[in-house]
């Protein structure tokens, strides 16, 4: 190397950079730059679904009485879990437990794996009562009701939750590939941006559904 | 200025306050409480969204202003895309939506 006396030799530094620290705190404003643009991707939706709930109430509280509260519950859960896990990965890669690392990322991976699964079985419900718009709409609803509105609320509904889902399955390959190279040893106390920077992007998804859940599935008290 | 770690029990503290905090917007909202039912399930996700972003995003811990900028400017955003058009679409009166 044709270094000069300032210049320490560190694996995992990119010549770019002046030192460990601010690589790190790049990469970490890279991460939240990118995780700014999918606030508004997302905050568009929320817009809509604002919009569209404040004018058509009873319409969109029809529509989350077909919602499934328990299996909602449920991924609520998973969700929350998988996030606990991917903090802790971070932790244990910390502090030199890369091996630890490399299996709570697989886990959280799984989590999501779990909750797509269980979207599925949503998702499939929905399609036998009728729910999905379009050609397939079939859905038993009482005399008068507003039915062009509560087909807008599944639109949005599956709009939303289908593009969350795209980002959890995005995520799990993430989590997956980053476990696999925490496995094989690329991660360390001084090196671990990777890890940190995926598990924002995890975090993310996870704040995505923490307003989805409410809003899509607690709408009408009247759930059973 | 070097990397924070978090201890583990934090980790643990915030997602038993997060499991708490669902199961309570779960449980208010079989409970009747009209327009308030979506104060308190919109309010109780804040809280959760703050305490993942704070803790298990590390915000509570970042030195660099740089990024907070980011962070804050990004929900102002949201703030005005949400806040500005709602003055917009809240003021119409009977008139004026898609649909009607």
């Amino acid at each position: 190397m044709h270094d000069s006396a300032h210049v320490v030799e560190q694996p995992g530094l990119r010549h770019h950079f002046a030192d460990m620290e601010q690589q790190r705190a790049s990469a970490t404003l890279g991460m939240w730059v990118f995780l700014v643009t999918e606030i508004m991707f997302f905050g568009g939706l929320f817009l809509a679904y604002l919009v569209y709930r404040s004018a058509h109430f009873g319409a969109f509280a029809i529509g989350s009485e077909h919602m499934d509260f328990w299996l909602g519950t449920i991924n609520t859960v998973i969700l929350l879990c998988s996030s606990l896990l991917v903090a802790l990965s971070v932790h244990a890669v910390q502090v030199g437990k890369t091996k630890l690392c490399a299996v709570l990322l697989l886990i959280a991976a799984l989590c999501g794996v779990g909750f797509l699964g269980v979207k599925g079985v949503e998702y499939y419900g929905h399609y036998q009562e009728g729910a999905v718009p379009g050609p397939y709409w079939h859905l038993d609803l009482p005399q008068g009701t507003d039915v062009q509105n509560v087909q807008m609320f599944f639109y949005i509904y599956f709009v939303m939750t289908g593009l969350h889902a795209i980002h959890v399955t995005i995520g799990i390959g993430l989590l997956a590939v980053i476990a696999w190279f925490a496995w094989k040893g690329r991660y360390s106390p001084a090196y671990h941006n990777p890890v940190h920077v995926s598990g924002l992007y995890w975090h993310f998804v996870d704040v995505v559904w923490i307003f989805l859940y409410p809003l899509l599935y607690l709408i009408s008290a009247k759930k059973a | 200025m070097s990397e924070h770690i978090v201890p583990r029990k934090t980790y643990y503290i915030v997602w038993a306050l997060l499991m708490a905090l669902m199961i309570i917007t779960a449980a208010l909202s079989r409970v009747p409480l009209g327009e308030w039912n979506t104060v308190i399930a919109l309010a109780i996700a804040t809280v959760k969204a703050l305490l993942v972003l704070l803790f298990f995003m590390h915000l509570k811990y970042e030195n660099y202003r740089i990024t907070w900028v980011a962070v804050i400017g990004g929900f102002f955003w949201l703030f005005l895309l949400l806040g500005l058009t709602m003055t917009d679409y809240l003021t119409r009166g009977p008139s004026g939506l898609a649909g009607h």
